[in-house]
């Protein structure tokens, strides 16, 4: 027995793992469901334009996503993320390796 | 042959010392794939073979072969590594000598691949009219072209087939892909033909998840990070690949870490870009194709894989000097960490200012606060309860002068700024050498690899 209720607000930490790194001053990060159904919900709200405003102050350019259905995952490219990215960078993170977690904060809205 | 196992055995160098020895020992395998080319390591080896004509490649790999290569050439286990750097030649020559000492002359076949490296073309190329523009910026590369330390295209996987028939057991190449040295091997066991372009794309998918090292086999892996088992003795990965195209991951039995589905797609999403269009010099793979399933206890079969033409295109990387940058550290302490490095920032961009000296950017980080999540971070932080944050201030300038001004003005701080800073142990930070990177692309028409067999 299911009880209709109120949406929730879950953080991504609890519904999808990521992996991020590097491509010239792009930062890619792929972001996976842990539960085969819950990608619906990523594709839903996860949306690049949601995740450009997740980023707000750390990148410069514009954001692309893309869909694995085959994977359940998402993968993002956070263009002008990574200070000039490689040896130019003068950031801690030059090669994105941790935007991965950092989108992992987002909450979303989960029905139940 | 029904299966044949390729053993990844460097991610980069740098990478485990242990790692090499232990794909070759701990089961049977058939090839070592090793990886040892990052977009800036062509330039330091550039740099190493211009003071010394005889250097230029991947040492380590030297080492690293010395260990194994009584059990490589007794077993017949083949290897294919980008160790040669900008002088595959001299690597060459480095191994076949330690070969001999090892009492193994007459027992090795060496093949070489070049023909990558563009460094001594690029007037000619750029007279004809290739402008080698920057593939992020449109910038042509005459803009910097006397800065340019480095420059090399991007060789596929033929090349490498072509060396291991004509019989060569070890490979050696210059800028030849990571996903290159086991697509090789594969097209060479099966008779794959280059255009078919599904298999291609198979054993490109197969390259890119062990390419990385243990970052398909539970190192690196968020998933469930804290029951990965035994990551001291962490078994680095081997693709099972049979001849329609699928294959397993795999590794040695008795090792540590894990080989799930969840793992292998963290890897699969790693720096892959639009996954309907991973391109290599091979073919175009469509990574939305993939299918994986787990086949048992540390074992993920991967099948499906779809491909499309290769390009008429190669990429090129190129490495031009840049200018200076230097990043300096100091550590606040309880209480007011945060607001203390922070007002240091403040006191120090001030005189800069004063000063003025001007950068091409400076950059602030408080470690322990907002260094890798940025803003992010801060939301509802616990600023007061802050144990300690590390101020990290960096700048760029293509003026030395500039930059090494700006290292003189953070020691003076831990007297003449907030309180309660330490950690200066390690001195005045040094202007460093930037060396950027620059892509382009190149008709592959123009660049032919070049294939050499040296006995030893």
């Amino acid at each position: 027995m299911k009880r209709r209720s109120k949406p929730r607000t879950v953080q991504l930490l609890d519904l999808a793992h990521a992996r991020s790194g590097d491509k010239g001053d792009t930062a890619n990060i792929g972001l996976i469901a842990k539960r085969p159904r819950d990608y619906p919900l990523l594709v839903k709200q996860v949306t690049a334009a949601r995740v450009a405003r997740h980023f707000k102050g750390m990148i410069k350019g514009p954001v692309e996503r893309f869909e694995l259905p085959n994977l359940q995952a998402l993968n993002f490219l956070l263009h002008g993320a990574l200070d000039g990215g490689g040896t130019i960078s003068l950031k801690t993170d030059a090669q994105g390796k941790v935007f991965s977690t950092a989108l992992l904060r987002m909450t979303i809205e989960v029905k139940r | 042959m029904s299966t044949v196992r390729i053993a990844g055995g460097q991610g980069f160098w740098g990478d485990w010392v242990e790692a090499p020895y232990r794909q070759v020992t701990g089961g049977p395998i058939d090839y070592l794939m090793m990886d040892y080319l990052a977009e800036v390591t062509m330039s330091i080896l550039q740099k190493q073979k211009s003071r010394d004509s005889s250097r230029g490649y991947a040492t380590d790999f030297i080492s690293q072969m010395e260990r194994i290569l009584p059990t490589v050439v007794d077993r017949g286990i083949k290897v294919t590594a980008n160790a040669g750097g900008v002088n595959p030649r001299g690597c060459a020559r480095a191994l076949a000598d330690m070969a001999r000492k090892l009492g193994l002359a007459g027992k090795l076949r060496i093949g070489i691949v070049t023909g990558d490296d563009l460094l001594e073309r690029l007037d000619g190329l750029l007279a004809r009219g290739h402008q080698l523009a920057n593939l992020d910026t449109g910038r042509p590369l005459r803009d910097v072209r006397d800065k340019v330390l480095s420059a090399n295209a991007y060789l596929g996987a033929a090349p490498v087939v072509e060396a291991l028939q004509k019989g060569a057991q070890v490979v050696i190449t210059g800028r030849v892909t990571d996903t290159g040295l086991t697509l090789g091997p594969l097209m060479h066991t099966f008779g794959w033909t280059p255009e078919d372009w599904d298999k291609i794309a198979a054993g490109t998918v197969a390259g890119h998840i062990i390419e990385c090292g243990a970052q398909c086999s539970g190192g690196n892996c968020l998933n469930d990070w804290k029951r990965v088992p035994d990551l001291a003795r962490v078994g680095y990965p081997i693709v099972e690949a049979r001849a329609d195209g699928t294959f397993d991951l795999i590794k040695h039995p008795n090792t540590g870490g894990r080989i799930d589905v969840p793992g292998v797609t963290e890897q699969l999403v790693y720096e892959m870009g639009d996954p309907h269009t991973y391109i290599t010099p091979d073919g175009v793979a469509d990574f939305t194709t993939i299918r994986l399933k787990q086949a048992g206890k540390d074992r993920v079969q991967v099948s499906g894989v779809r491909g499309k033409p290769a390009t008429d295109k190669l990429k090129v990387s190129i490495a031009y000097f840049y200018g200076y940058k230097a990043v300096g550290t100091l550590v606040y302490a309880w209480p007011d960490a945060l607001a203390k490095a922070q007002a240091a920032d403040r006191i120090l961009r001030q005189r800069l200012q004063d000063l003025k000296l001007e950068f091409d950017a400076i950059h602030t980080e408080f470690v322990g606060a907002n260094a890798t999540h940025g803003p992010l971070a801060l939301k509802g932080l616990d600023a007061d309860a802050l144990p300690e944050v590390q101020l990290r201030i960096g700048v760029r300038s293509p003026d030395e002068a500039r930059v090494d001004r700006f290292t003189r003005e953070i020691a003076p701080l831990i007297l003449n700024g907030p309180p309660s800073v330490t950690g200066f142990a390690g001195g005045r930070p040094k202007p460093e050498e930037i060396v950027a990177y620059w892509p382009a692309l190149i008709d592959k028409t123009l660049v032919k690899p070049v294939v050499e067999i040296m006995d030893v």
